[in-house]
């Protein structure tokens, strides 16, 4: 038996090893967890023994997934999503049911087997869908709103799906009586009327003693006290925790609920992923690969032809439709809850119940080599280069902005307050969303691309303002625009020295995009060390040109080290005479100027003295 | 019947003023008195013509207090009159807003008194060089006051500032009391 420690430093060492060899190879960070639990796992390595405990401590991670997620969602965004749950989930997990049953009853699978492999197939995994969508900003797309509904719908499906798997229980029927109904309805309530009207005093209470590890403490105590008591009742404790959080998202406690529990999750829903690549059979692999990698690969085709279908029953479409159908096309972690209850009912086999769970664990590991395949080759040739397609721009203003983030907004409303019409892109979709709201038009798009600049109208327009976050993407505009468009006058953000040196050297306008708020602060101090305002305004002003001039100066010999340095210094030695020369110039120009010597060579003059005039 | 004092107060170097700093320190907590501190409200030099306009409706005396520099006031006084006396608000047709309100300038001067006037090197009073603001106040159908000047600022001792700047007080304090000086024009000598 390996102790406590030795099992976490394993379990570490492997996700800090496997995820970010995958995320550097594009493949996702999910797929990093499972080949990392397939390697430690009794299949790989066997550094790891009791695969079902960690499997189930694990749960726990999509547990606290599913609480962040309900605290994003107020009730009332809740009920707007009515219609795609219960439509699109609906359609989803019914017809995912009658197309395995069809199949398999005419391949000759018996009827309860392929009723039972239709009900597990149905579900797919929230934690590796939600968890792959957000890490590509992608929840707040249309195919990422529907696949939130429709994974919904799925924890909401377990508790009918578990009442049928008892009604084909052998010899058995209706072993779930109305008591159990009853209970399950009580906790429901009772989760709903003390998270509305409970809840709230316990969290002042406790966040009155301003200890923050008791807040930790008591967000956990409360996650886990309502997870165990809808397991107790035969719930789905992720859909428990679900409702708590949605409860909880009005309160003015949010923000700190979801800043302490957000690690836990990260770190549990790693582990899950991991345990899912320890629970892959890889001997049942090895004894029958055609049957359950043909099964798992079949599925997967049937979930997304599907999906692709519910997609088009709810009018989502093109990329937004392949991103719905992919990311939920694996089975997930429910399948295996579903498959356990049945061999623990003797609905089926136990040599059934392993292919079909090996079929699940093999279907979530082809999600993430879906979705990378997807995005290079297929979402391309749907017309467009990421997931989601470029708007179509329709309008051609003489500036355009590129980024639409806390820079662009401000650039932008200053323009349109005096009545300059801009074309904005931006390629993040939810700032996109955000601004629409707010009535700003935003075109969705990614602007280091040649066509998207071209389309924005980049050959008719006066200036083009780059204005996005990333110093990368900044520069590889400003780099095209300087060679397809030589007209266009081009205003860059240059978040660091090194690019204000590139801009500089292009000959490109930049704003140096902290140098001015730093030089506020520095204003600001000098304020409250008892200058005046003027006064701290010209020294602030002092030394922003001196900067500047530095900054040409520097930009010249960067690559040569030396030199730089030599710079450098001599600009600091410039600095203490232009910033000595500022403080003196106070009795240069005050009163104390203004004194009878002063008069002297006008005296001389007015005595016919002097040199003359 | 109470006159409002608004003192437009113009120092580009506020903390190093001796003269200005006194003066202003005896008249900011009087009654009736408003001080607005033009340098240290607009430090980039954009003066907010709304508020300041604003503020003049609501006194009757409007005085300008600054150094003396370069025979005339510091520039964001200038740019102050600039931007605020607007046409067809202060002055022009249906340009009314300051009719019957009193301007006024405390200034001091670097030099004695006896450096200006016909027979000093500076040729000319105080009093004519101030003209640009007597002008001002009566293109704004202002009645304008003789000048407060305070001579020598530079060489003054603290005990003879102290005694400037009571008599800078007890001046304002008359005027909100309601007692206005006699209109000035510096043609009349």
């Amino acid at each position: 038996m390996q102790g406590f420690l030795e099992q976490a430093l394993i379990y570490l060492a492997a996700a800090v090893i496997a995820v970010p060899i995958a995320k550097r190879l594009g493949l996702g960070a999910v797929l990093g967890f499972l080949v990392a639990g397939i390697v430690i796992g009794p299949w790989g390595l066997r550094l790891i023994g009791e695969v079902e405990t960690v499997l189930h401590f694990a749960e726990f991670g999509v547990v606290l997934l599913l609480f962040l997620v309900g605290l994003e969602l107020n009730p009332g965004k809740l009920l707007a999503m009515r219609g795609p749950i219960f439509g699109a989930g609906s359609l989803q997990v019914v017809g995912t049911v009658v197309a395995v049953v069809a199949v398999g009853v005419s391949i000759g699978v018996p009827l309860t087997t392929a009723l039972v492999a239709g009900m597990g197939f149905a579900m797919s995994s929230t934690a590796i869908a939600l968890a792959s969508l957000g890490e590509r900003g992608l929840l707040n797309t249309d195919g990422g709103r529907l696949s939130f509904a429709v994974l919904l719908f799925q924890d909401l499906a377990v508790i009918p799906l578990m009442l049928v798997l008892a009604l084909l229980q052998p010899g058995g029927g209706g072993s779930m009586d109305s008591l159990a109904i009853l209970k399950a309805l009580g906790i429901i309530a009772l989760v709903i009327v003390g998270g509305r009207y409970l809840l709230r005093p316990v969290l002042r209470y406790i966040a009155g003693t301003g200890m923050r590890e008791i807040f930790i403490a008591f967000a956990l105590l409360l996650v886990i006290g309502i997870a165990l008591a809808m397991h107790a009742v035969g719930l789905s404790m992720a859909l428990g925790t679900f409702l708590a959080g949605v409860l909880l998202a009005d309160s003015e406690y949010r923000h700190e609920l979801e800043l302490d529990i957000e690690p836990f999750k990260g770190l549990l829903l790693g582990l899950f992923f991991i345990a899912v690549g320890m629970s892959v059979d890889l001997g049942l692999f090895l004894r029958a690969p055609l049957l359950v990698i043909g099964l798992a690969l079949a599925v997967v085709a049937l979930k997304i032809v599907v999906l692709l279908g519910v997609a088009r029953a709810s009018r989502v479409r093109g990329a937004d439709a392949g991103v719905f159908a992919l990311y939920l096309s694996q089975v997930g972690e429910f399948a295996f809850v579903l498959f356990g209850a049945a061999a623990a009912q003797n609905v089926l086999p136990r040599e059934s119940i392993d292919v079909l769970n090996a079929a699940t664990a093999a279907s979530m590991l082809t999600t993430p080599l879906l979705v990378f395949g997807f995005e290079r080759w297929i979402a391309p040739r749907l017309g467009g280069e990421q997931p989601r397609t470029a708007d179509t721009i329709d309008e051609h203003h003489p500036v355009i902005i590129a980024g639409f983030g806390r820079f662009g907004q401000v650039v932008t409303r200053l323009l349109h307050g005096l009545g300059i019409s801009t074309t904005v892109v931006d390629h993040d979709p939810n700032q996109i969303e955000l601004v629409r709201r707010f009535d700003y038009r935003a075109y969705y798009g990614d602007a280091t691309r040649i066509d998207l600049l071209e389309a924005a109208g980049a050959a008719r327009a006066k200036l083009l303002i780059v204005a996005v976050d990333d110093p990368d993407a900044a520069r590889r505009i400003v780099t095209l625009a300087k060679e397809h468009f030589p007209t266009l006058a081009v205003i860059a953000r240059a978040r660091s020295r090194s690019d204000a040196f590139e801009f500089h050297g292009q000959g490109v306008a930049f704003v140096r995009e902290t140098f001015r708020s730093s030089l506020e602060a520095g204003e600001l101090a000098l304020k409250q060390l008892g200058f005046g305002a003027y006064a701290a305004r010209r020294a602030a002003e002092q030394f922003r040109r001196h900067d500047e001039a530095l900054l040409a100066r520097a930009a010249a010999p960067r690559g040569d080290i030396k030199k730089l340095i030599a710079v450098m210094q001599q600009g600091r030695e410039d600095l203490s005479v232009v910033m000595a020369s500022e403080t003196l110039r106070g009795d240069a120009t005050s009163d104390e100027g203004w004194h009878e010597q002063a008069y002297m060579h006008a005296r001389r003059i007015d005595e016919g003295k002097g040199e003359g005039v | 019947m109470n006159q409002r004092v608004l003192v437009l107060y113009a120092h580009p170097l506020h903390a190093r003023s001796q003269v200005n700093a006194a003066l202003r320190e005896a008249i900011q907590t009087l009654p009736g008195v408003t001080l607005h501190d033009l340098y240290e409200s607009y430090p980039e030099f954009v003066v907010d013509v709304a508020r300041e306009q604003a503020l003049l409706l609501e006194h009757e005396v409007v005085l300008l207090q600054f150094p003396l520099q370069w025979y005339s006031a510091p520039a964001m006084i200038k740019e102050w009159l600039d931007a605020v006396l607007e046409e067809g608000w202060a002055y022009g047709q249906r340009g009314d807003k300051l009719r019957g309100k009193a301007m006024m300038c405390a200034v001091s001067a670097g030099g004695a008194s006896d450096v200006y006037g016909p027979d000093g090197v500076n040729r000319y009073t105080v009093e004519e060089l101030l003209r640009p603001f007597e002008l001002t106040a009566r293109l704004c159908g202002m009645r304008y006051l003789r000048p407060f000047v305070t001579f020598a600022a530079r060489r003054l001792d603290d005990a003879v500032i102290a005694v400037r700047a009571r008599e800078y007080a007890d001046m304002l304090a008359q005027i909100v009391s309601g007692e206005l000086p006699a209109p000035f024009d510096s043609r009349s000598r």
